[in-house]
């Protein structure tokens, strides 16, 4: 075979040999190319890949701080339950998506199945709670109130629950020392979302699957310094989860104590002093509905003059904020938000607004001085005022000749603050005002007292409550007049006769809108927490300040306390001499005016106590209680809906409330070893060592001893009204003292044109 | 081993001893030796390779993490030893034997559709043996194929009677190529019977054979994957594996699984790599099948672009090397061998480095040398002495 040439070989094979040679070649190259695109061009991005894949995140979630008051007693902490949880992942790798589990757990646990299985579904669009809000490869806990035995049944028989796991945790508890609630102030936790976790991402707070957050009240305003910082283990695994190493890892950092300036004892008084005065309106006939005051709900705020600092808040109705514990249940849930319920969730105190009625006169006052009418300018308290053959009445029709601001406040005038603001509205220019700005004095006042906007209190959805003024009232029309327009009819019901007129000119500031802005009624809007910062800046000779309710924000291990310090927000636009003679009216008020008769033997020489009373009207409801008061170092401002005059309804109520802070008995002697706050509560309670506060013990009920002291003191005497004892107490004052209602706004009066 | 045993007769003068081994016209001196170096250093790397993939896993090596480590360098030199054999022998004393090797084969694959045969990752294409020895009979089958179709290709342009092989004689190489195709298909071992169609291919151009049987082929193998495809000949596992291919993001957590895992480890290599025994991934044992199929990725990770670079230079010269063989040879059988083993050797390093790289579907090819495998190495191995013997004997004259 040697013979034959080299050469031999055809042409045709040497070129395929050739063509394959370089087909060879350029498959290593593609090789090539490919490898230096997913190594050196891609490579940092698989990097981080391939770390993400072999580490896995053990997550140690770090103790929310307590919420404490300010003596130190736990309003909200943390304890150990045994808690029940089911993993979603493993329950939908059984056959029937785990309801057998689930249907057995729910007989160990005494549940129903369906509330079970309820509890583990996944929230989305369609799906009305309860539902799982949180991470779906997360448990799911089923419930935090399982005994030890339940416990054990499901851990000892690991291999009937698969995907059901029975482990002590921190669980958050509203301990309610002293039964005080304060559920809406403190607010509720429930698991992140998966809109949060991504929201949160790249903060300087991120969220973990596991994180609880605050969702309302306090927990939601300090969420972040309460929350602190889960620990995380880093372990290096296989593709199996084998630990085959151990990362950097961080440990959890607790989250930092919340000292806030709410006194629980004095929040508890608050409450029960609320809850008992609302009782008491219900037992009480309204002439002009005809029936018992329905007095369904209401709110009382308690701050430091000086500072605006919140004592107590209560808001009522209200609930047990643990039934947010463990993930709520579809029953509890639909009583806290359905159409039925009473909206436990609101907190009155800040979200709650109604016409201010009276108590707005100290607005309209400062607003006459500044628009300069003279103090003692001898103002004609008449028993009508008539307007375009409109008559505007004072309530029962009393008459007290030419008064003096003062005293038109002290004995709530209306018709010299009618005829005041008529008197600004036609300077001007009446209907169609003038070119240039209209001076409003009425109305700059309120704005320039802080009326219109929230407060800033920390807690979060504050409501601005509303002045309506030019400028609400152009907006209003241009949003609403289509509507109107279509429905409103001359002459038909009320409603539409309502409509017509606004139709027409809503848009205008007619005489009588003004004529009763004057007194608060009409479309002016308030919360508690306002009428709490002006009458608190009237106590400490003008200033405003932002409510707060934390007072200190404690770090766990005790080393860093951050105060948080009052605000000033504004100063209010009156004179010494103006502030004065408020001053004096609202102690009138007292001594001799609209709230006289709640308050004989209040030891006024020594706890000199101011107040004014409101009530406001609301069209097809009854009357808005309102009654704001304050002293040299508090303010205490309460309000009921439908529930009648401000001094009827909670007179009582803020009367014991300062009893039980000052010591005042029942004869008006002070015990000041029973008083609970004579004087603020300026310390902050005592970090020890080891980061913990010390907190004093604090009686079963304090609201409840304190009535039972003061009824053994006075036994036989003038009790105060008990709501089982003495059902029906003196419903009706003489009509020389306590007379701030208007005539019922009906039938039209409340408009110049018919 | 003595001098004698390597030369062969009718080649040079007879010298005594080692210096007769490296003398000027031995036969140590006309071996091939970047393609024997090349081989060599592929099978180091890859053991070291299968070293840092198994000394971890417990599950599969027997709880002794050299087992993996020793068997390959087993493997390995037996390999030699055998190409050793072959070059001993010539590759024209083999051409005798040939019917017989294609008959030994095709009964091997016979037995493996027996009950005597095995199904590893859903291919049915082992016989074990017993004592932790498998055999795979269509690694040998790749060989007698391209042994086979050239002996009846260059028979009579060998002879001299014509200048290309004739169509009789082609229908004739493709019978003789179909029969063990067949029954590699009905394992189904999808991944050998693409590696002999390549070799088909190869075969049929080196060997000169008309265009219309080389383009006509081209298009019968494209209506077979229609067909394939259409009459849902393929099983699940397979559809799963190219529609995974396609769209790898596509079940990151199933089929989708073994690209992806494959992909991260060799992207996170980077240029230098994490370092030998080093790598997360395979560390971690992310990847599957690591030390046959997916070896590759080893390299990318621990070596980083240099190492898998290296690897793939060192095939590069090995192909580069057959090609010459190839083109150097004086017969046509030889060269027909040569490219036979080209096309086998380059289709099964492009698919199988190309499936771990993410531009090839997953199929269960090894790469030459460097993945663990027994029966793989033997083959590679045999094919290298074929390769050296059509080498050696050519004429000096050239």
């Amino acid at each position: 075979m040697t013979n034959i040439p080299e050469t031999g070989r055809t042409p045709r094979v040497q070129i395929r040999l050739v063509v394959i040679q370089i087909l060879v070649l350029s498959l290593l190259g593609t090789l090539g190319g490919r490898l230096w695109y997913l190594q050196i061009r891609e490579g940092a991005a698989y990097q981080k890949e391939a770390s993400g894949n072999h580490v896995q995140q053990v997550v140690e979630p770090a103790v929310r701080g307590s919420i404490l008051d300010a003596r130190g007693v736990p309003l909200a902490d943390n304890e150990t339950r045994l808690v029940v949880s089911a993993s979603r992942t493993d329950l939908l790798k059984q056959a029937d998506d785990g309801k057998a589990v689930l249907t057995k757990l729910s007989g160990v646990l005494g549940l129903k199945p369906a509330d079970v299985i309820q509890k583990v579904r996944l929230c989305d669009a369609k799906t009305p709670q309860p539902c799982w809000n949180g991470s779906p490869y997360q448990p799911i806990p089923i419930t935090d109130e399982a005994t030890a035995k339940q416990a054990l049944q499901i851990r000892e028989r690991a291999e009937d629950f698969p995907g059901i796991t029975a482990e002590p945790e921190a669980v958050r508890r509203y301990a309610a020392p002293g039964d005080a609630n304060a559920a809406q102030v403190l607010g509720y936790l429930s698991p992140v979302t998966d809109d949060e976790i991504t929201q949160a991402k790249d903060s300087d707070s991120p969220y973990l699957r596991s994180d609880q957050v605050g969702r309302s009240g306090l927990e939601r305003e300090y969420d972040k310094e309460l929350r602190g910082k889960a620990g995380v283990t880093r372990y290096e695994v296989d593709n199996l989860g084998r630990v085959i190493g151990k990362a950097n890892s961080d440990a959890a950092q607790p989250g930092s104590n919340l000292v806030t300036s709410i006194d629980a004892r004095v929040q508890r008084v608050a409450e029960y002093q609320l809850d008992k005065a609302m009782k008491t309106a219900r037992q009480q006939f309204d002439k002009i509905t005809g029936e018992n005051y329905k007095a369904d709900s209401g709110a009382v705020v308690v701050m430091e003059a000086k500072t605006g600092r919140i004592v107590a808040m209560a808001s009522a109705p209200t609930y047990d904020p643990n039934v947010w514990v463990g993930g709520i249940s579809a029953k509890d849930y639909k009583q806290l938000t359905g159409k039925n319920s009473d909206y436990p969730l609101l907190n009155r105190a800040i979200q709650g607004q109604s016409a201010p009625g009276s108590t707005f006169k100290v607005v309209s006052t400062a607003a006459a001085v500044e628009a300069g009418y003279k103090w003692d300018g001898g103002y004609p308290c008449t028993s009508s005022y008539s307007v375009g053959g409109q008559v505007f009445k004072n309530f029962e029709g009393e008459n007290f000749g030419p008064i003096s601001l003062g005293r038109a406040l002290e004995v709530s005038c209306d018709t010299v603050f009618y005829g005041l603001a008529d008197s600004q509205w036609k300077k001007d220019g009446g209907i169609n005002p003038k070119k240039g700005e209209p001076k409003d004095y009425f109305y700059k006042a309120a704005h320039q007292f802080g009326l219109g906007k929230t407060t800033g209190v920390d807690l979060p959805n504050e409501v601005t409550g509303r002045i309506p003024d030019r400028k609400w009232k152009q907006e209003t029309w241009e949003a609403n007049k289509a509507y109107w327009c279509k429905t409103g009819k001359k002459g038909g019901t009320y409603v539409q006769q309502i409509a017509y007129e606004n139709c027409l000119e809503g848009n205008k500031m007619r005489e009588g809108d003004s004529i009763n802005y004057s007194i608060g009624q009409g479309d002016t809007l308030v919360t508690p927490i306002q009428e709490a910062m002006i009458y608190g800046a009237l106590a400490n000779g003008g200033t405003e300040y932002v409510p707060t309710i934390g007072k200190a924000i404690v770090s766990a291990d005790g080393k860093t306390v951050t105060e948080i310090k009052p605000k000033v927000k504004a100063k209010l636009p009156i004179s010494a001499a103006t502030h004065k003679g408020i001053d004096k009216a609202l102690a009138g008020v007292v001594t001799s005016g609209t709230a006289a008769w709640k308050f004989q033997g209040w030891p006024q020489d020594k706890i000199e106590l101011h107040a004014k009373t409101g009530t406001a009207e609301v069209y097809g409801k009854q009357t808005t209680s309102w009654f704001a008061t304050y002293t040299k170092d508090y303010t205490v401002v309460m309000t009921i809906a439908q529930a009648g005059t401000g001094s009827g309804a909670s007179g009582e109520a803020v009367r014991n409330i300062y009893n039980a802070m000052y010591g005042v008995q029942a004869d008006g002697s002070i015990d000041k070893k029973k008083a609970m706050l004579p004087t603020p509560q300026t310390s902050l309670p005592k970090v020890r060592a080891d980061g913990t506060i010390a907190s004093p013990k604090i009686t079963a009920d304090p609201a409840k001893e304190l009535e039972k002291q003061q009824e053994k003191a006075t036994e036989g005497g003038v009790t105060p009204a008990d709501d089982t004892q003495q059902p029906a107490i003196a419903p009706s004052p003489s009509t020389t003292n306590s007379n701030t209602r208007r005539r019922p706004r009906r039938r039209g009066s409340r408009r110049m044109l018919t | 081993m003595t001098g004698n045993s390597f030369s062969v007769s009718g080649y040079g003068p007879d010298r005594a001893g080692w210096t007769r081994v490296f003398a000027r016209d031995s036969l140590a001196r006309r071996l091939d030796w970047p393609i024997l170096l090349s081989a060599i250093g592929l099978s180091l790397i890859g053991s070291l390779l299968v070293f840092s993939a198994t000394r971890n896993r417990t599950e599969i090596n027997q709880g002794d993490q050299y087992y993996f480590l020793i068997r390959h360098l087993m493997n390995t030199g037996i390999g030699i030893a055998l190409m050793i054999a072959v070059i001993w022998l010539g590759h024209r004393t083999l051409r005798v034997v040939v019917p017989f090797l294609y008959g030994a084969s095709v009964f091997g694959i016979l037995l493996v559709l027996t009950p005597l045969g095995s199904t590893v990752n859903g291919a049915h294409s082992w016989i074990v043996l017993g004592g932790g020895f498998s055999l795979q009979p269509s690694e040998f089958v790749k060989i007698t194929i391209i042994l086979g179709m050239a002996m009846i290709l260059a028979a009579r342009v060998d002879a001299g009677d014509k200048p290309h092989p004739d169509h009789r004689t082609v229908l004739q190489a493709l019978g003789l190529a179909s029969v063990p195709m067949m029954i590699v298909m009905l394992m189904p071992d999808l991944g050998s019977v693409m590696v002999m169609v390549i070799i088909v291919l190869g075969v049929l151009l080196a060997s000169g054979a008309p265009n219309r049987w080389i383009f006509g082929l081209l298009g019968a193998g494209v209506l077979g994957a229609i067909a394939v495809w259409q009459l849902h000949f393929l099983d699940e596992y397979q559809i799963a594996r190219f529609a995974a291919f396609a769209n790898p993001s596509l079940d990151p957590a199933g089929v989708g699984y073994n690209t992806n895992q494959a992909r991260i480890a060799i992207g996170s290599g980077g240029l230098t790599g994490e370092g030998l025994f080093h790598g997360s991934q395979t560390t971690g044992q992310f990847v599957p099948e690591q030390q046959t199929d997916f070896v590759f990725t080893v390299a990318g990770e621990e070596l980083g672009f240099v190492g898998a670079g290296l690897i793939l230079v060192l095939l590069g010269v090995v192909l580069w090397r057959a090609c010459r063989i190839a083109r150097d040879s004086t017969e046509l059988y030889g060269t027909i061998v040569a490219a036979g083993i080209v096309a086998w050797f380059a289709f099964q390093a492009f698919e199988n480095v190309g499936m771990t790289l993410g531009i090839m579907p997953v199929t269960g090819l090894p790469l030459p040398f460097v993945s663990y495998g027994g029966t793989s190495m033997f083959a590679v191995w045999l094919a290298v002495g074929l390769l050296q013997s059509i080498r050696v004997q050519r004429p000096m004259s050239a």
